[in-house]
């Protein structure tokens, strides 16, 4: 399996160039079609957000993805070059899982591009673009998302105005049940909030506007209850959430309606944010005791330390996320047979050998008859015992079943994970007979090497 | 024998408290989960402690030394108390340390009595510092709300949500432990005034009430009342409550500290 990816992201590339690459969401089952059927394509899965445009393919030789890019998309790769990215092998491994887990997002921990790798995931396996190794490799990316999400606070502060409006009202009032949401003005954002504190147990939401119809179809979309715009001052003290945001040029809320509204709820303490620029609350607002203003920019920046505290969170991330591309990499190894069987040979051969060593100082001097009557009958037995294991390897089908039969061998005769991980990527290297690059023919080589040095240490042993 | 309970629980507070330091400069949760068990061990070694004492009779010879460790035992019991109720040690950061130099300080008393009094033999009095004491520590630790509840509400207004106010359990949750041990407090303090009373009646008659402990207790307890009554009417929280919790403290101390000079509660046979 040759793992490919090419690509664009935010950091990568302007925005000027990812509009040229992207693929809208219609487009993208036929885009996934489309690259399939290139030249040189065994599975193959398109990734297309607002943030990254990313082809990942596994190839059985190399493929020059550029000229698809090209063909499709009608972009003269050469002018962006400098934008694209590109990943082999574990590179593509550890991509695919940070994109995934979110570490490569824009807000990192953002939630939605797990959703939207699903997605690209779900086409590719309708088109049939999905299969073995783009299969376990997608699979596999979101679990690993899900396990950083739970492991790490990666996704646990709050990073949009609204989220933030629901902890900030969690850190003044505790738990939000039964507390009562004013809206003033009936903005997009204000809906939200109130949505949003409504998920979090808040109870009756108050819609208010100048204009009343606008506050009515408001209300009927939150299930709230619209209340006349000259009631304001009157009922706003019932609130202890107010979310303002009018078009008004002028603050609404003064202090000495603060001062009132405290007065009458007996100081009990009251939330105002303030999304209208202009702002609807007056500075001096918050000097009243009990209240809490929180403006547009305060809830910016708050969302902003989230986002860099959510950086630290990253680093952890992305310490799991090495773990996984190893532990990924062993078991994409244990879906080839063939290491496997290597591994059993070698293991009951070396038995063999030892046992032959140990009974050669009884026997005594034997003749060179003898000895290799004694290897054939030892061999031929060993070779009886290992081959119905072997043939039944051989046989399974569907990956799944393959690697429990493996690992199932493996631990029946004692086989370490290890020598099987060399054995493995030395002989998918051998067995490579288009290498798709330098790079691979390099690491290939390199793992061929290494296990002739594990093979060295087991023979001394 | 008392002393060497008394002396272990020392130890296990000085332990859980060093974890809160800790626990509060790594940027965790303030009292790590290991605290607490350690806590319960140790106010429970403490009343064996205090009923030893009481049995013992150490209680009448060492009034002073044993009305601390039973202090520290109440607040440390409120402690647990509130941890129970709200899931919250924060107010662990100022009582554990109190708690432990109160029960330090009873723990390293001498042997030798200092005071003999037959006013401690009779029951009426172990009543009377039972209840003053729980109604002190209710106080204290409603103090101590009042002034997290401050804390938490300068930084939510400054829009600071990192480092303390980021651990400290919301607004609402501290107004609530603070206003509930107010409302505990205010009756034992009472009874436990009224207790007093009584028996100073009957031992010393109206020369009682000048002294200057009683004054000040009579004090604290107007304010006490005052507290109660502006927070119950008007609801008030923040910096005015802070303001009365903090003056109603200073008298709570300053009777406390009447001990050394009021000539009633030295409890000398005359």
């Amino acid at each position: 399996m040759n793992l490919h990816l090419v690509g664009v992201n935010h950091k990568s590339a302007p925005v000027e160039v990812r509009e040229r690459l992207a693929i809208p969401e219609w487009k993208l089952e036929e885009a996934t079609r489309r690259l399939l059927e290139y030249t040189g394509i065994r599975e193959c899965v398109v990734f297309s957000t607002c943030n990254r445009v990313e082809f990942v393919v596994s190839t059985e030789g190399g493929v020059a993805l550029d000229g698809f890019i090209g063909e499709y998309l009608q972009t003269d790769v050469s002018q962006i070059r400098d934008h694209i990215y590109e990943y082999r092998g574990d590179e593509v491994v550890r991509h695919v899982f940070r994109v995934a887990a979110s570490l490569d997002s824009m807000i990192v921990g953002e939630p939605q591009i797990l959703g939207q790798v699903k997605q690209a995931y779900n086409i590719g396996k309708a088109v049939g673009s999905v299969q073995s190794n783009l299969d376990a490799l997608l699979s596999r990316a979101l679990s690993v998302a899900k396990r950083v999400r739970t492991e790490t606070a990666i996704g646990s502060s709050a990073v949009s105005v609204a989220s933030v409006a629901v902890e900030l009202a969690k850190k003044i009032f505790g738990s939000l049940q039964g507390r009562n949401v004013y809206l003033v003005g009936a903005g997009k954002m204000s809906e939200l909030a109130a949505r949003h504190l409504r998920s979090h147990g808040a109870d009756t939401i108050f819609v208010s506007n100048r204009t009343h119809e606008r506050a009515q179809q408001m209300a009927e979309s939150v299930s709230g209850s619209a209340i006349h715009f000259d009631r304001l001052y009157e009922t706003a003290d019932q609130a202890d959430i107010v979310i303002t945001s009018t078009g008004a040029p002028h603050a609404i809320f003064r202090r000495e309606h603060g001062e009132m509204f405290m007065h009458r709820r007996k100081n009990r303490p009251m939330f105002f944010i303030d999304i209208a620029v202009p702002r609807d609350v007056d500075a001096a607002m918050s000097q009243v005791d009990g209240i809490f203003v929180y403006d547009i920019d305060d809830l910016q920046q708050v969302v902003e330390a989230n986002v860099s505290d959510r950086g630290r969170e990253a680093e952890r991330a992305e310490l799991l996320i090495e773990e996984e591309v190893v532990r990924f990499r062993r078991r994409i190894q244990s879906l080839d047979a063939v290491p496997t069987i290597v591994a059993l040979q070698n293991r009951v051969e070396q038995i063999r050998q030892a046992e032959v060593e140990r009974l050669r100082a009884k026997l005594g001097n034997l003749s060179p008859e003898q000895q290799s009557a004694i290897d054939n009958l030892t061999r031929s037995i060993v070779n009886k015992i290992v081959h119905p294991s072997i043939s039944a390897l051989k046989s399974v089908s569907g990956s799944e079943q393959l690697i429990a039969t493996a690992e199932l061998l493996r631990n029946l005769f004692g086989i370490e994970d290890e020598s099987v991980r060399r054995n493995g990527t030395s002989s998918v290297g051998k067995r490579d007979k288009n290498p798709a690059s330098g790079e691979n023919k390099q690491s290939s080589s390199e793992d061929n090497r290494e296990s002739e040095v594990t093979q060295k240490a087991t023979s001394r042993r | 024998m008392s002393l060497f309970w008394l002396r272990v629980a020392v130890g296990l507070y000085g332990l859980s408290l060093v974890y809160a330091f800790v626990a509060l400069l790594r940027k965790r949760e303030i009292l790590s989960r290991a605290t607490l068990p350690i806590t319960v061990v140790a106010v429970t070694l403490h009343f064996v402690a205090l009923v030893e004492a009481f049995a013992s009779g150490s209680m009448a010879t060492m009034p002073l030394h044993q009305s601390e460790s039973l202090l520290a035992f109440l607040m440390m019991l409120l402690f647990i108390g509130v941890y129970y109720l709200y899931r919250t040690t924060s107010p662990g950061i100022v009582v554990l340390p109190i708690a432990f130099l109160l029960s330090l300080s009873a723990a390293l008393a001498q042997g030798a009595p200092q005071f003999a009094s037959p006013l401690l033999r009779s029951g009426w009095i172990y009543t009377h510092i039972v209840l003053i004491l729980t109604g002190y520590a209710a106080l204290f630790f409603s103090f101590i709300a009042s002034v997290l509840y401050l804390l938490h509400e300068r930084r939510l207004k400054r829009k600071d949500l990192n480092g303390l106010a980021g651990k400290l359990p919301a607004l609402d949750t501290i107004d609530n432990i603070g206003y509930k041990l107010l409302l505990i407090g205010f009756p034992f303090m009472t009874f436990g005034l009224i207790a007093g009373s009584v028996i100073a009646e009957a031992q010393y008659g109206s020369r009682y009430f000048l002294d200057p402990k009683v004054i000040l207790s009579l004090l604290m307890w107007g304010v006490y009342m005052v507290m109660l009554y502006t927070r119950w009417n008007s609801g008030w929280r923040g910096r005015r409550a802070a303001l009365l919790a903090a003056f109603a403290f200073a008298a709570a101390l300053s009777v406390w500290a009447a001990n050394y000079f009021s000539g009633m509660h030295r409890f000398v046979s005359r």
